[in-house]
């Protein structure tokens, strides 16, 4: 995994509440057997007609937002569907933050297994920097994982908090499975006691 | 005197191969179930790292979401995306060494279904699936939860999950069920009452004697929509039911080892007083036959209610019911029970079990499905089939007018070619009516398996209760 860098860009705001991980990448785009590829059809069915053409209030579709680096969302974003093609798709759209009240838990974790940092904060945070997004190009929200900040184009600064552990890995961009390898004796040992108690598993 | 543990403690503990000082734990993992949607990039993973899968036995893949449900799906899956995926499944399966039903295999069918079936799943394990729907399986007092294809590709690799502990939750549904409620009522009000992001962060246990009183069937049907609550997991202490259930099955373990295997399973309950983070409590005969309205499961009411208007509801949840009443086509104040439907759906891990087809035949027993109306039966496997054929319901579906298709997640998620129209209105049986989930601009309604096959006769979403004689 490549290692996370702090970003400053346009942020795109998407207030509605409970974005499931069906609308982030509908399951048409689910038949692939590659991670990559999926940004175009990010968001699909809200970002494109039947025809194919873009649905022009759709805020992706907006020339301030093409470029979007950073989602401000509504609460109990990525429920549903434990699809990884959802941050797939918005790792190649361009997305490396999703910002939100709050997440579903299984997105959240998928998030961090691929560069993207989903950043819980306060209502009243995400209300600040909802209206912040809303000023499309004008504005520029950075966010600084290493400090655990987030700061509006007013210079507000926003702390958040993340688990130490996946912090750590995301800086990095380590490999959970090389990690992993490296308490392989403590796996060895948990088989060899549960073949003792469980023998029937 | 130790401290008092819940069920989901107990599992835990029993599980947890390495701690880190943070409390990042490695969690060991006993079944890992597998479909063919989220594994091609796990396998390809670890085929470029060139790592095997460390535990091939306690691997079992079967193909689901994509497979067609027509008979005719014996010749080959026509759509080529659809096909690749699951020939690299059906190639993996081989490469790795795990344990493989192919969609010619009578056992083949939904991965939730098949996992109890061949006595996978059995109470006090961990279980887990690129899957957000394995939740189905705590019903057997199994930690059993959806997790993502990098970490599939971890399981495959390591056998154990990177984990921190939930928090615990309660959820006890009290007393006794009212005639025509059924589990899917249970679950469907419990994520009315907590909302789609209410679990988040928890593990929820189900008790209560109408939880008690369901059969191992109804409470797969309460664990597996724990996802919709945003729980991490639903669990339900074993008890004889679940015993009876696994005792010879294929995969279940024979002669001492069950003697050994039931005496561990009979410790699986929440002790006295241990702690839960949040309780909830509702009254079984509070509980009436429901559906949902909008684009969310949180959306739930009795079918004797009204849709509802957006002024009813506060902060984000405003925007999100107005654009879901756009997006079903209803009005605030039209009645439930005057909602027309075209299509009905009877199927999904959620409702795909023979209790499920047995409630709905009995309900369209000298009934034909309304004209125009597009009715289909997916069962949940291959042998959920051949059991409603052998007990005649598969001739009452047909009867009726029903189609009766082959075993498959189906229109559940509409990823094979089972799907509705733009603006076809649906009564499903399954777990989602997210916008554009069973197609396009599809309306779902979610229901039980009674419900809906009310609804094929009537042509519009129906009481049961007033169903049942009535017509």
């Amino acid at each position: 995994m490549e290692k996370f860098l702090n970003v400053s860009g346009v942020a795109a705001p998407m207030p509605l509440v409970n974005i499931d991980t069906d609308m982030i990448i509908p399951k048409q785009f689910l038949k692939t057997i590659k991670r990559s590829g999926l940004g175009v059809n990010l968001f699909d069915e809200m970002r494109y007609n039947q025809d194919g053409s873009e649905i022009s209030d759709f805020v992706l579709n907006q020339a301030a937002y093409r470029k979007a680096e950073i989602i401000i969302a509504g609460e109990n974003f990525g429920c549903g569907s434990s699809r990884e093609h959802a941050p797939w798709a918005l790792k190649d759209f361009g997305i490396s933050v999703v910002i939100s009240e709050s997440f579903a838990d299984i997105f959240y974790s998928n998030c961090f297994k691929n560069g993207i940092l989903p950043i819980k904060l306060s209502k009243e945070c995400i209300d600040i920097l909802m209206d912040d997004a809303s000023k499309g190009e004008n504005a520029r929200i950075s966010v600084d994982l290493e400090g655990q900040t987030v700061s509006a184009t007013d210079g507000t600064i926003f702390k958040f908090e993340v688990d130490a552990f996946k912090k750590h890995c995301l800086l990095n961009g380590l490999d959970d499975i090389g990690l992993t390898y490296q308490k392989i004796e403590s796996i060895d040992k948990f088989e060899e006691a549960q073949a003792k108690i469980t023998p029937w598993l | 005197m130790s401290v008092p543990k819940t069920l989901y403690d107990k599992i835990w503990d029993a599980h947890v191969a390495h701690e880190a000082d943070d409390g990042t734990c490695l969690l060991y993992i006993d079944r890992h179930l597998v479909h063919e949607v989220t594994s091609p990039q796990a396998f390809e993973g670890l085929r470029i790292a060139g790592r095997n899968v460390r535990a091939p036995n306690k691997t079992i893949a079967v193909p689901d979401h994509n497979v067609p449900t027509t008979e005719d799906r014996v010749k080959g899956i026509d759509n080529e995306e659809s096909r690749i995926q699951v020939d690299a499944l059906d190639a993996n399966a081989k490469e790795f060494g795990i344990h493989y039903y192919p969609v010619s295999d009578v056992r083949q069918g939904i991965v939730h279904i098949v996992g109890p079936e061949q006595g996978w799943t059995l109470p006090g394990m961990t279980v887990v699936c690129g899957d957000s729907h394995t939740a189905t399986h705590g019903a057997f007092g199994s930690l059993a939860h959806g997790i993502g294809t990098s970490e599939v590709e971890h399981v495959l690799a390591t056998q154990t999950l990177i984990q921190k502990k939930s928090k615990n939750m309660k959820v006890e549904i009290t007393g006794t069920l009212r005639p025509g409620v059924t589990a899917k009522d249970i679950t469907m009000n419990v994520i009315g009452k907590t909302g789609t992001a209410g679990g988040t962060g928890y593990v929820i246990e189900y008790c209560g004697q109408a939880i008690e009183d369901l059969s191992m069937e109804g409470r797969m049907t309460v664990c597996n929509m724990a996802i919709e609550g945003g729980a991490r997991a639903g669990l339900i202490a074993p008890d004889q039911k679940t015993f009876d259930y696994c005792y010879g099955r294929p995969n279940a373990p024979k002669g001492s080892d069950w003697d050994l295997a039931l005496s561990n399973w009979k410790e699986l309950y929440t002790d006295e007083n241990a702690h839960f983070d949040l309780k909830i409590t509702i009254k079984g005969e509070d509980i009436a036959p429901s559906v949902t309205w909008g684009t969310s499961p949180e959306d739930v009411l009795p079918i004797d209610a009204v849709v509802p208007s957006p002024d009813d509801f506060k902060g984000g949840k405003v925007e999100a019911v107005k654009r879901a009443l756009d997006y079903m086509g209803l009005k605030p104040g039209q009645k439930l029970s005057d909602v027309e439907i075209d299509t009905v759906f009877i199927g999904s891990c959620t409702n795909g079990r023979i209790e499920d087809l047995r409630a709905a035949a009995e309900v369209l027993k000298g009934h034909k499905i309304k004209d125009g109306m597009r009715a289909m039966v997916v069962p949940g496997s291959g042998l959920v089939r051949a059991q409603a054929e052998e007990e005649g319901l598969a001739q009452i579906f047909i009867d009726a007018g029903f189609e009766w298709r082959m075993a498959g997640c189906s229109m559940c998620l509409a990823m094979n070619p089972d799907q509705l129209a733009p603006e076809e209105r649906c009564a499903a049986t399954s777990n989602r009516n997210f916008e554009g989930r069973q197609g396009r601009g599809g309306r779902t309604h979610l229901l039980s398996p009674a419900m809906a096959a009310a609804a094929a006769v009537t042509g519009k979403l129906t009481d049961i209760r007033t169903f049942v004689g009535a017509v």
